[in-house]
């Protein structure tokens, strides 16, 4: 629209901004400044302090302390959501868009050009012929190929992120944060969204990119802002920074250093001894084609893959989840039934789902009775669970995985997401499983849960059991002895631990076998 | 800030301390003793006859055939359904169970005489288990919403009940019910010692029975529940039907008190039950709540009623007050739990 705004000295400008939540200080003194047409990514491990600051310059947060301004006027009062509207906007992971309604009245939702100062088509009621030719003005002005006819839902991800990026521009917004934008896309998917940024970009938006990806930080932005451990480290232009240097910064401590879960290289156990978890030709329609698996005593096996890969379906069928359209699962030699999660608990099988708070938690029950969840018939005789055996147990299970509680009585839902996640393990190693499968098991945690989470899962190996990781978090997969990298359902590579970065991301993102 | 800071509490040593015990009980179940307590000195302000024997009693009577839809209704909303059609159970179960067994002439009402007179129990509680089963077909099977499934069981099962009586009342009721209507044990009806010892199973099967514990888990997040290896559908299923067996039996003890099966039979009680069991701390969401807890809604409910009846209160303005009793219930017993109602 207009394009006077570049020479305002910058999108947004915040410092010395403090925000304390109870004890915790989320962010301490920190800066950040978004220069007008500029994609400026703001990295940092879990914790760091991103996301209160995203809540804090999109006005959700009130700061304790410290100022902020867009384009050079001081930012609106505290709870003016119209005002911060039109200052800046949120693209956030999970969608915004009403799924059931169609493009159009996503963008006007709420106000219909039902205009309160007489300045638009005006009028009482809903034009809904006026409403899908502005939708339709409004999605060409941004470059935006999308039916405004169509419903929210049938749009591909991408689509929809373009959608709010486009409601979040007609509310006057030149500042778009994008947090974690291409979780769940595909490589095409991303292509197609930072096309868009670009292009925006040389129209005058400013970006502000929140990724865990530092190779889409290299790829898109011109500016980088580190924080770690809720403090300010540094803003640099991307191209002056190397990428070790960059995560050093975010680490604090100098890349590449092993840490003691890390698969030793040449580690590979005894190819003779019997596999743990065998599979033969697994298949399940429409997610994954059929594949075997063996995993030894003492191998960690990874399964990398993006989130359109099936890794995350295969996981699921191998704990019973789900049931496959073909194939078997045997662990030490006995067959598994298939789909059925009690029979494969009864096998051995441990799990640690994706989600924990779909699949791993019961939130308003306690962590005692969480972490007993699977062996509830071990607690006492002829199928009772008897409460001081429940407490003995979970007290064992805080204390081996340093699990910070106030008591096994504590309900899960005031732990620290870190916390929950090993409750979520605890209830998969309840059984002592033979063969522990991990879907995603560092997602959502700090740096240190993970160091202690996939010390737990290297740890199960070493004693002896089989485990499968199921991720396309890198570190993740730095544990295991062996990974297998799946693209759209088939297996496209395999690596010896010792692999590098680049070659795994490239296999997950299906390069390698394009070329 | 994923990180909360919050310093571990000195974990004390020794497994069974009393305070690890204590920790168990959660005060909020206990939340509406104290109004129990006040609508009692309510009830002596109001009339001497209150705490009399024969009035308390009357009024656990009263109590025991709403307290065991309630307890249903409770294990049901535990689980994270729910069942509209208890109330119709209540009735229904009884009369095709006589329908089954009387002589097909001779009495006011004519039945098959399909059975012989003793099997009027056993066939009352398997109608009963039969319509909880045929529920959990259509919302487990089927997968169709359970709040309207069970409301077209409700009504449906009205209209059975009166198109099989046609719209009279049975009073030849057999021996059997009557019996255990009308009986005394150690001088209070038998009706009130079998709710008692059903309430005491049941919240010892949900403390302490693995398959207890598991409604908590499948009413929370049914999903996790299933990833920890539990039989989600089989266990609701399970307690759908012993909700149905339930509510046949309440149907069992209501005939047997009064005498006759009116074509009304539980009509409009399952407002009753649903509001026993949230004002009780019961979530209607699921996987919140104890079975004491809903006991001491029902109980709550009762005596409110009682209180008003000899309080003088005109028949005329009942139902009024019973509304605005149940709203005013339901807000004391959110703040004096502090928990929301959900």
């Amino acid at each position: 629209m207009d394009s006077k705004r570049q020479e305002t000295p910058a999108a947004v400008h915040a410092e010395g901004i403090v925000k304390r939540f109870g004890p915790t200080v989320a962010l301490d003194g920190v800066r950040l400044t978004v220069r007008p047409g500029e994609s400026h990514a703001l990295v940092g491990r879990n914790g760091a302090g991103k996301s209160t600051l995203v809540s804090v310059i999109t006005g959700l947060h009130r700061p304790d302390a410290g100022r902020v301004s867009f384009g050079g006027e001081p930012a609106p009062a505290f709870g003016d959501t119209t005002a911060w509207q039109s200052k800046v906007a949120c693209v956030y992971q999970k969608s915004m868009v009403v799924p059931d309604l169609t493009v159009a009245e996503n963008l006007f939702l709420n106000h219909y050009g039902l205009d309160r100062s007489g300045a638009g088509p005006g009028g009482r009621f809903i034009s809904w012929r006026g409403l899908r030719r502005r939708a339709q003005d409004l999605l060409a002005e941004y470059g935006v190929d999308v039916d405004p006819n169509a419903r929210a839902k049938d749009l591909p991800v991408e689509q929809r992120q373009f959608v709010e990026i486009a409601r979040a521009l007609s509310f006057g917004a030149r500042l778009i944060i994008l947090d974690e934008p291409t979780a769940q896309l595909d490589a095409r998917g991303i292509q197609r969204l930072f096309d868009k940024l670009r292009e925006l970009r040389d129209q005058g938006v400013a970006f502000l990119f929140i990724s865990h990806h530092l190779q889409e930080v290299y790829e898109l932005c011109t500016a980088v802002t580190v924080y770690r451990d809720a403090r300010h480290v540094l803003t640099a232009p991307v191209a002056e920074l190397s990428k070790e240097d960059l995560v050093s910064a975010m680490t604090g401590e100098s890349a590449g250093t092993a840490v003691a879960w890390h698969a030793a290289r040449g580690s590979a156990p005894d190819a003779g001894a019997e596999p743990v978890l065998e599979v033969e030709g697994l298949a399940l329609d429409g997610e994954f084609d059929p594949l075997d698996l063996a995993v030894r005593p003492g191998e960690v096996l990874g399964l990398a893959g993006s989130a359109a890969s099936g890794n995350t379906a295969l996981g699921e069928t191998l704990v019973g989840m789900r049931a496959p359209t073909a194939g078997r699962i045997a662990v030490r030699g006995r067959p598994v039934k298939p789909g059925s999660v009690p029979h494969a608990l009864d096998a051995g099988i441990g799990y640690i789902p994706e989600d924990r708070h779909r699949q791993g938690l019961v939130l308003d029950r306690s962590v005692a009775e969480n972490a007993t969840l699977t062996v509830t018939d071990q607690l006492g005789p002829w199928g009772t669970v008897l409460p001081s055996r429940t407490r003995e147990f979970a007290k064992g299970m805080i204390e081996s995985l340093d699990i910070k509680t106030q008591g096994p009585e504590q309900p899960v839902s005031g732990l620290s997401g870190g916390n929950q996640q090993k409750v979520v393990v605890a209830r998969a190693l309840a059984r002592g499983p033979s063969a522990l499968v991990a879907l995603r098991p560092t997602a959502g945690v700090d740096v240190k849960s993970k160091d202690s989470l996939l010390g737990v899962v290297r740890r199960v190996a070493d004693e002896g059991s089989a485990a499968v990781i199921i991720s396309d978090e890198l570190d993740d997969l730095r544990v295991c002895d062996r990974v297998l990298a799946l693209f759209h359902g088939r297996v496209v590579a395999s690596f010896e631990s010792g692999w590098t970065d680049r070659e795994l991301v490239a296999a997950m993102e299906g390069v390698g076998e394009r070329e | 800030m994923t990180e909360t800071i919050r310093p571990p509490v000195a974990e004390e040593t020794g497994s069974a301390t009393p305070r690890g015990r204590l920790q168990l009980i959660r005060w909020s179940d206990f939340s509406l003793v104290p109004v129990i307590l006040v609508l009692m000195v309510i009830g002596f302000i109001v009339s001497p006859v209150f705490l009399t024997s024969s009035n308390l009693i009357s009024v656990v009577q009263q109590s025991s055939e709403l307290s065991l839809l309630v307890l249903g209704q409770a294990l049901i909303l535990i689980c994270g359904r729910m069942d509209l059609s208890l109330e119709s159970t209540i009735g229904i179960a009884p009369v095709i169970a006589m329908w089954l067994v009387l002589p097909s002439e001779g009495g006011r009402f004519a039945g098959l005489d399909l059975l012989p007179v003793w099997m009027a129990i056993p066939a009352c509680l398997l109608v009963g288990v039969a319509i909880g089963a045929i529920n959990g077909f259509l919302m487990l099977k089927l997968r169709v919403n359970g709040f309207i499934a069970t409301l077209g069981m409700l009504t449906m099962l009205r209209g059975l009940h009166i198109g099989i009586t046609e719209g009279k009342s049975i009073t030849d009721v057999p021996e059997s019910f009557r019996y255990l209507g009308k009986t005394d044990w150690l001088g209070a009806p038998a009706a009130v010692w079998i709710c008692l010892a059903l309430f005491a199973i049941g919240g010892a099967a949900l403390a302490w029975l693995r398959h207890g514990r598991s409604l908590y888990a499948i009413g929370g997040n049914p999903e996790a529940a299933r990833a920890a290896g539990i039989r989600v559908d089989r266990v609701t299923w399970i307690v759908l039907a012993v909700g149905g067996l339930l509510a046949a039996f309440a149907g069992i003890l209501y005939t047997g008190h009064y005498g006759s099966v009116a074509a009304t039979q539980g009509n409009g009680w399952i407002f009753q039950v649903f509001a026993a069991a949230v004002i009780g701390g019961i979530s209607l969401k699921g996987g919140r709540g104890t079975l004491f807890g809903a006991l001491t809604g029902v109980l709550t409910l009762q005596l409110v009623v009682n209180v008003m009846t000899l309080g003088g209160v005109p028949a005329l303005w009942n139902q009024f007050l019973n509304g605005a009793i149940i709203i005013v219930a339901l807000v004391i017993s959110r703040f004096a739990s502090g928990e929301k109602q959900d």
